[in-house]
């Protein structure tokens, strides 16, 4: 009998900023809360999110973002996701961003925005019950 | 500082207090926690009595203001002489709004300017690079060209203000159109004052904006110290920085450690350039974040410059004892700012702020209380200016020196914080230095690990955040006014930045940057390249396109 298979995360920061003091704290918790998280390291592009998101076969993609370019930014690696077929992928966002832009963002698909002071137990808490079910 | 039969009385006394006096108290009312440690991770006593710095000697340890070893401050008068310098970092949008909030500044009474560049700027690729789409003058002003520079300082005659520049990978560009733009007001060279911030080695464990791999970059840092050791006779050349360590999450020790061991590296690379130690020593300066444990803090900043003095005067023996001042500017800390009750901001920065005057710092930066959100509004940095002012004018702090001084828990936190210090400099010393260390991950590793312990101390309620673990308010809409960069800013300065390609001497240019090319191969001293280069409106992207073609660029060594 095959095992679940772990939830696999992938935490992305696209954009120029490197504030990834937050993606890492994250990428941390997840791990220790039992999933296998990818991290790629700074200032990816939209299209390397999604290149790795495939070759990775994740489950999930966490999006942390501190310079202010996620209107830029976010709709790209949305559009590309659905290009390449991962529709299925949950995707949330981290970092600085505005209330205001909520509503935008989650008509473009991204599920969850995470301000700062949200706690990891929560993210953990949220990744465990909206993540897809697959074997 | 005790004679010794005193100290026996006190710790006779202190024992006999111990088990009547305080067992009582206990009893009726026992301690909040098993323990109290500070963010260092130091455990706190409840009481300090002489006996806690009795082998600590007054001359040797402290001794008088304005001398070795400069612990209670640089300055004989310190504060009572001349107040700090309230140095507010301000940039975004295009050079002209950058330069509307300069003037706005000034005339609010700050006295030095400090400059914020947006990422593109930073990461040295111009407006136009496909890479920085959505990104142009939102984190700071947009700066890809010497014709951008001269709008930034406009009307802002160069010999009558100093300025800082938040810049490290291109800080040799960024610098000579500094002095472009004095040499077009025809200041000298000599009067230009200010900062670049310029610390290469910080970035690869901390503020990670790392464009080309360590040595070239330190090479890089080097070459300004050298340039303005010879040069720039009033610039600081580089300003070695604790704040964005801190920012990634490490300790206090940590911080202190790690940028005066990047200080070292610094001069012992400046020496290899057949520069004495006291030609250029004089003109480093340093950068530290001010946290939230007060003392803690004041503690840091005083073993800092105490330190830095030792090093100068033991481990490289400088004669001026200018050479051995730590000049510090200090920052609030961002990552203590919350986005919850954002007006609560408002004093966690006074304490951070007063901790920094406590502590002597020369110049201070505050932040505002809206940043956990975003671009700072301008009555939030009216506020955060106040703050400062508040501090100077009706507080009395100001009125004496070193106030703290002497006080048992605060010198006893102060030798503590430099014993630490000076484990981990004993440590990356046998790593080999500051570069093996940083191949190694040994900083990431401990910064990483001290950021999320510190992310777990709040979830686990060990330590508390008001408004965030306690004291939140359920459903709380959060009132602030965002200010927001128009998008056209990316358009116009695109537009400005071709235009400006068009109407150049391009063939001047090409020359210029192939004379850049061949100088960076022959590891010549770059800066009079660059500026002529700038000069000749080469732009940022360009000049940083020339070394990234001989250097290489920095591969990230990822660390969770």
């Amino acid at each position: 009998m095959q095992s679940e298979r772990k939830i696999r995360v992938l935490i992305a920061k696209p954009g120029l900023d490197s504030h990834d003091r937050g993606a890492k704290v994250v990428a941390r918790a997840l791990r220790d809360a039992g999933m296998e998280v990818i991290y790629t390291g700074l200032r990816q592009t939209p299209e390397q999110i999604v290149e790795t998101a495939l070759q990775e076969d994740v489950d999930v993609i966490g999006l942390s973002i501190l310079s202010g370019a996620h209107m830029a930014l976010f709709p790209r690696i949305m559009e590309l996701l659905k290009e390449k077929g991962l529709t299925d992928v949950l995707v949330f966002a981290g970092g600085i961003i505005p209330e205001e832009d909520i509503p935008e963002l989650k008509k473009i698909g991204i599920k969850e925005v995470f301000g700062p002071g949200t706690s990891t137990e929560t993210i953990i808490k949220y990744v465990l019950e909206n993540a897809p079910k697959r074997r | 500082m005790f004679d010794r039969q005193k100290i026996e009385e006190i710790a006779k006394e202190r024992e006999r207090w111990e088990k009547t006096t305080l067992p009582n108290w206990i009893k009726q009312c026992p301690e909040r926690q098993k323990e109290f440690k500070n963010h260092s991770g130091m455990t706190i006593k409840g009481l300090y009595t002489p006996e806690d710095i009795k082998e600590m000697d007054y001359m040797r340890d402290l001794g008088f203001p304005g001398e070795y070893p400069f612990t209670r401050g640089l300055h004989a008068t310190m504060y009572r002489g001349r107040l700090w310098t309230m140095r507010m970092f301000a940039g975004y949008g295009t050079a002209e709004d950058t330069n509307k909030r300069f003037k706005y500044l000034l005339s609010e009474g700050e006295t030095g300017l400090s400059t914020a560049f947006d990422y593109p700027t930073i990461m040295g690729y111009d407006s136009d690079h496909p890479i920085a789409r959505g990104e142009v003058g939102v984190c700071g002003v947009a700066i890809s060209s010497l014709q951008d520079m001269e709008v930034l300082f406009d009307g802002i005659p160069l010999d009558k203000v100093t300025t800082s520049m938040t810049i490290n990978g291109p800080a040799t560009v960024l610098l000579a159109m500094y002095i472009a733009v004095g040499d077009k007001q025809g200041v000298p060279r000599e009067k230009l004052g200010g900062t670049t911030q310029n610390d290469n080695l910080k970035e690869f464990f901390a503020q990670k904006l790392c464009i080309f791999p360590p040595q070239p970059s330190l090479k890089l840092s080097v070459d300004i110290i050298e340039y303005c050791a010879r040069h720039l006779p009033k610039w600081n050349p580089i300003s070695i920085s604790g704040y964005h360590i801190r920012e990634a999450g490490a300790t206090a020790v940590q911080e202190l450690a790690f940028t005066l061991y990047d200080g070292i590296a610094y001069v012992e690379e400046t020496l290899k350039r057949g520069l004495k130690v006291d030609d250029f020593a004089p003109r480093l300066s340093f950068f530290f974040a001010s946290h939230n444990d007060f003392f803690e803090e004041i503690a840091k900043f005083r073993a800092a410059r105490r330190l830095w003095a030792r090093i100068m005067k033991e481990r490289f023996h400088a004669k001026n004892p200018r050479s051995m001042w730590m000049r510090m500017h200090v920052q609030t800390s961002g990552c203590t700012l919350t986005a919850q009750q954002p007006l609560n901001n408002i004093v966690r920065t006074t304490i951070q702020a007063l901790a920094a005057v406590l502590g002597g710092t020369q110049s201070l930066h505050t932040n505002s209380f809206d940043e956990a959100l975003c671009l700072p509004t301008e009555e939030s940095v009216r506020v955060a200016l106040r703050t400062q002012q508040i501090i100077a004018y009706e507080s009395g702090v100001a009125n004496t020196v070193d106030p703290l001084a002497g006080s048992y828990y605060v010198e006893a936190l102060t030798n503590e914080m430099e014993e630490k210090a000076m484990e981990y400099i004993q440590k990356i010393d046998d790593m080999g230095g500051v570069i093996p260390a940083i191949e190694k991950g040994f900083f990431q590793r401990e910064i990483a690990d001290s950021a999320y312990r510190y992310q777990r101390e709040i979830e686990e309620k060990k330590r508390i955040i008001v408004g965030v673990n306690k004291y939140a308010i359920e459903g709380e809409e959060i009132p602030v006014k965002l200010l927001r960069v128009d998008p056209s800013v990316e358009k116009k300065q695109v537009e400005r930045l071709q235009k400006l390609r068009r109407k150049r001497d391009n063939r001047k240019v090409k020359e210029v940057l192939e004379k850049l090319h061949y100088a960076a191969e022959k590891d010549e001293n770059l800066m009079p390249t660059i500026i002529e280069a700038v000069k000749a409106y080469a732009t940022l992207g360009e000049i940083m396109d020339v070394l990234r073609k001989v250097y290489g660029e920095y591969k990230e060594l990822i660390i969770i």
